[in-house]
């Protein structure tokens, strides 16, 4: 039994070393950011993994109050590009959703496919095509163009996920409301919409998460240096300052912080999008 | 519109203007902003044209030809081969075995470990490629303070200025920021395999490698099946990270099909064969699909 029992603890050992090896591996770039931004550029030639001595804070300082790069102006785009496209997912995806799950028609069948069809077309497929079609609708270098895209091509996924959790509504609720007087509108806002709260949660989510870290969709619509969002503003940013790497890693972190602040926040929902809702569908 | 007093569902009240209400703003953004660039694609393919002006300069299937012989077209996709590969063979095996340590309950920090591990899934693309850049900067970065502690005698390599280990050195990048995504999708899956059937295996006798290959990873071919067909798709459709890392250069030595693409559609202006590319990209992420299914549904039998 003794040979059990140290073999046992030899596994456990191992899977500590690698877990932690794996944490270290993680971590280190994540900590050479947040330093780097409070070194000199000698210090961050000299010791790029050494904690700061002394530390300069210039660099945050000159981002946060706007003398270098536009980091306000930028998450500001985010954040409107972001909301955007969360908000014209959700209404578009939550009133398809909710016609081909609970409505009877003729071409009920042949819609919910041609949305599935969109699961086969990846955006890198459209994406030529896609800038000649924004550019004669005069939606180049506007924020509802990059809005329209990402919610375009997001949509697909995110009205059959939203048809599939509106379809397990029971039939005995919607005739209840019937006999309420609810129509088809008056069953949707009042009934299907409460209901539904946890999967217009993880839908929005996710879809603000894809839109916060978008690049593709950005890159292709914008080209006034105001307009970009966080990360057309790095790259943008790296190309002004390509040898000043302490502002650029000092750029990088404050970059990630909403990023970090959103998956603190919507944990639950972002795992449970990604994977219960993914294997289940 | 009621037809007689027994509740028929929401259907005999679903009129016309109802529908279009309900379903026509999805309907329009999908169809002009998705299905028709798609068919706009395979149009445009059989044409050369810079985008602008009226598209005359037909070429039947002459970009095609193009793709076939074009050496960077050879080179980009050996480049996403290599890509899928290195994902089958090392970051889902590794975001296995990750799971399997992380979803034991007595593995203390087992739920700190899962969040921080999903973490870089979390960053831009962008965010991640530049600070990156930086780690491997000949000049600045982590590999020459590695190099200086390490090995003081020799010069630091430049991973990512050196045309034979700059894919590597992306290749390190793509495992570091989506094994935790892979890791997330099989602790999900972990929950499925049912705990008696391992308990009983184990009680059996079985050892831990055999309850592995014999009932869990059984129990989770759902999620294994979702994690692979994720894998090899993304790694066709990779451009954001490379083109933060460099876009693809010097030499296409990291290039992409998707980059190549971007490349010859956006900065050279051949919307013609940029759109030829695209087509072909979509075949091969059909095929893709279709050999997924296939497998799905010779499994199901």
């Amino acid at each position: 039994m003794k040979s059990i029992a140290a073999a046992n603890r030899g596994l456990k050992v191992t899977q500590y070393l690698i877990t932690l090896f794996v944490l270290f591996v993680i971590a280190v770039p994540l900590y050479i950011s947040v330093v780097g931004g409070l070194k000199s550029v000698g210090q961050l030639r000299a010791q790029p993994a050494a904690l700061p001595h002394p530390a300069v804070w210039s660099q945050y300082a000159d981002m946060l109050t706007g003398a270098r790069g536009n980091f306000w102006l930028d998450l500001w785009n985010s954040l409107i590009v972001g909301t955007g496209t969360v908000a014209v997912v959700l209404l578009a995806s939550t009133t398809a959703g909710y016609a081909l799950a609970r409505l009877k028609f003729r071409l009920n069948k042949l819609l919910y496919a041609y949305f599935l069809l969109g699961l086969l077309f990846p955006l890198a497929v459209a994406i030529l095509p896609l800038y000649v079609q924004l550019r004669f609708l005069g939606l180049i270098d506007t924020h509802l163009g990059v809005i329209l895209a990402q919610a375009a091509f997001g949509l697909a996924m995110m009205v059959l996920l939203l048809h599939g959790f509106i379809k397990q509504i029971p039939k005995e609720l919607e005739e209840a409301a019937a006999m309420d007087g609810y129509g088809p509108f008056g069953f949707l806002f009042k009934i299907v919409v409460p209901l539904s709260t946890p999967i217009l949660a993880t839908v929005s989510i996710l879809t603000l998460v894809a839109s916060w870290n978008s690049f593709f969709t950005p890159l292709l619509v914008l080209n006034t240096p105001t307009k970009f969002t966080l990360p057309l503003g790095v790259m943008d940013f790296m190309g002004q300052y390509a040898a000043d790497w302490n502002r650029i890693l000092a750029f990088l972190t404050l970059a990630m912080i909403p990023a970090l602040i959103l998956y603190i926040l919507g944990q639950k929902y972002i795992v449970a999008g990604l994977t219960g809702g993914a294997i289940k569908g | 519109m009621a037809r007689n007093t027994v509740y028929r569902g929401l259907a005999g009240r679903a009129n016309v203007l109802t529908l279009i209400v309900l379903i026509g703003p999805a309907f329009i953004l999908f169809t002009v902003l998705v299905v028709v660039p798609v068919f706009e694609a395979a149009a445009f393919s059989l044409y050369k044209w810079n985008g602008l002006g009226p598209m005359v300069d037909f070429r039947g299937l002459g970009n095609y030809g193009l793709f076939v012989s074009d050496p960077i077209i050879h080179k980009a996709l050996l480049h996403n081969l290599i890509i899928a590969f290195v994902s089958l063979a090392i970051e889902l095996p590794l975001a296995m075995i990750l799971a399997l340590i992380v979803s034991d309950r007595e593995f203390k920090g087992a739920l700190f470990f899962r969040t921080f591990f999903f973490l870089p899934y979390m960053l831009s693309e962008v965010i991640t490629g530049v600070l990156w850049q930086f780690i491997y900067h000949p000049q600045y970065g982590l590999v020459r303070s590695f190099y200086e502690t390490f090995f003081p005698n020799l010069q630091p390599p430049a991973l990512m200025g050196s045309p034979s280990t700059l894919l590597g050195a992306i290749l390190v990048v793509v495992i570091w920021k989506y094994f935790g995504l892979h890791m997330t999708i099989y602790i999900a899956g972990l929950q499925d395999v049912p705990r008696e059937q391992i308990e009983a295996a184990t009680i059996d006798g079985a050892s831990k490698w055999r309850v592995f290959w014999s009932v869990i990873l059984p129990g989770m071919r759902t999620a294994v099946q979702l994690s692979v067909f994720f894998s090899l798709i993304g790694s066709f459709q990779l451009f954001d990270l490379v083109w933060a890392m460099g876009k693809g250069d010097p030499v296409n030595a990291g290039e992409t099909i998707v980059t190549y693409m971007y490349k010859i559609g956006l900065t050279r202006f051949n919307i013609g064969y940029g759109s030829t590319i695209a087509v072909c990209i979509f075949l091969i992420c059909l095929l893709f699909s279709i050999l997924y299914q296939r497998i799905l549904v010779r499994e199901a039998d």
